[in-house]
């Protein structure tokens, strides 16, 4: 499964950004992401990738990368 | 034979304090902007209860408007559920403050306490006893002096709150019309994110819980804040299912006005149309166990519940807890 692809995807939708924005190295509050979007986002990943991402991690994410990173890690 | 009744909802009322607090005032009590507030809450102003109002005195005017729609008396009612987390006082219950001051003379009185799920706790209750014959005529009040018990230097918590009363008038009626379906939740495990920690029997008023602000709100905003988006969608669908309907068969919902972006999240994982979801929180804030009847009462006011309309009353809140009332205008 191409994570980056999915969760490319899953930014745009959510954030209503257009997909050239979305760059592993883009940080969220570029993407004029507040943290109840942030708090979203992880919520549609959560069902997307069928595990549970702790408010200690959510805390740490800072970019699209770090996003990438953790459910490369975990899923 | 006794004909099958539903628990049908006769008259609405609602009662809002004068005085408004917007997001200008608070920029001057904290730091924080309109801006940040509009963004990530949706409210724009609530309303403050003066420092002379308790909550049976707002739920008093919001009982008598309801008893008025219904057009009964209060020496009519058979019984009266007030639901609240900011009562005159432990005891007696607000519910029996009420019913003296209304002249209720024949009805049992007694509060509940299952904070903004409080009213729909309350309708349910309420929906059992009209069905079994025990009581005919039923008031269900949600009723809060919020402010009172917010820390007014804490701008996570003072910006969302406000004070407020609903009231409904429940009685029988023809079992295809009033509620068609209730379902109460609970999850006492999430019970510390969010809570009034001291003024009880665990950690009773001292200059110790005074000093260290025990006796405000205190609240965990983002669990709650998935733990509602979540409650919101899968009640909902529940519900529905139950009925054998489907969610594009709601005329109106109208969910627990905790956050704006909690309800547009859920609106559209639910994939109803504004048009179809209840908000006024820009204009009250948070009034928990007021929020759902205040927004019925505006609803069925404005002419948005008509004959015939499919109505799913929503709340989540502190405990945890939940609930859906599904009902048939």
């Amino acid at each position: 499964m191409d994570i980056f692809a999915k969760v490319k995807e899953m930014i745009v939708e959510q954030l209503g950004v257009e997909e050239e924005e979305v760059k592993k190295e883009t940080a969220f509050k570029d993407l004029n992401a507040d943290s109840l979007d942030i708090v979203e986002l992880v919520m549609a990943m959560e069902e997307e990738f069928d595990l549970e991402i702790s408010d200690e991690q959510v805390e740490k994410i800072k970019t699209v990368g770090d996003v990438i990173q953790y459910l490369e890690a975990n899923v | 034979m006794h004909e099958r009744v539903s628990a049908g909802i006769i008259g609405t009322g609602s009662y809002l304090p004068d005085q408004v607090l917007n997001n200008y005032d608070l920029e001057k009590l904290v730091e924080t902007s309109n801006q940040w507030i509009c963004s990530r809450t949706g409210i724009q102003e609530r309303r403050i209860a003066d420092e002379d109002v308790s909550a049976s005195d707002l739920a008093v005017r919001a009982a008598e408007a309801a008893l008025e729609a219904s057009g009964l008396s209060a020496g009519q009612l058979d019984l009266i559920i007030v639901a609240t987390i900011t009562p005159d006082m432990f005891f007696p219950s607000t519910a029996c403050i009420v019913q003296d001051r209304i002249g209720a003379k024949n009805a049992v009185a007694f509060d509940i306490s299952a904070a903004c799920t409080g009213f729909v706790y309350g309708l349910t209750m309420a929906e059992q006893f009209v069905k079994l014959g025990t009581y005919r005529h039923i008031l269900v009040i949600g009723v809060e002096v919020l402010s009172k018990f917010v820390d007014w230097s804490d701008r996570n918590t003072c910006i969302l709150f406000g004070d407020g009363a609903g009231a409904a008038v429940l009685g029988p009626v023809t079992s295809q019309k009033g509620i068609q379906f209730s379902r109460l939740g609970s999850d006492g495990s999430g019970g510390d994110l969010l809570k009034i920690p001291a003024g009880g029997s665990k950690i009773p008023s001292s200059q110790y819980s005074l000093d260290n602000g025990l006796h405000f709100i205190k609240m965990s905003g983002k669990d709650i804040f998935k733990f509602a988006v979540k409650v919101m969608e899968h009640s909902t669908c529940d519900a529905m299912e139950a009925c054998g309907l489907k969610v594009s068969d709601i005329d109106l919902l109208i969910p627990h006005q905790a956050n704006l972006r909690i309800i547009n999240s859920a609106a559209k994982r639910l994939k109803l149309p504004p048009e179809k979801v209840w908000v006024n929180i820009h204009r009250y804030g948070n009034i928990s166990a007021a929020s759902i009847p205040v927004a019925l009462d505006e609803a069925v006011t404005l002419g948005k519940i008509r004959e015939g309309s499919l109505v799913v009353l929503l709340g989540f809140g502190a405990g945890l807890t939940w609930g859906v009332n599904v009902i048939r205008w």
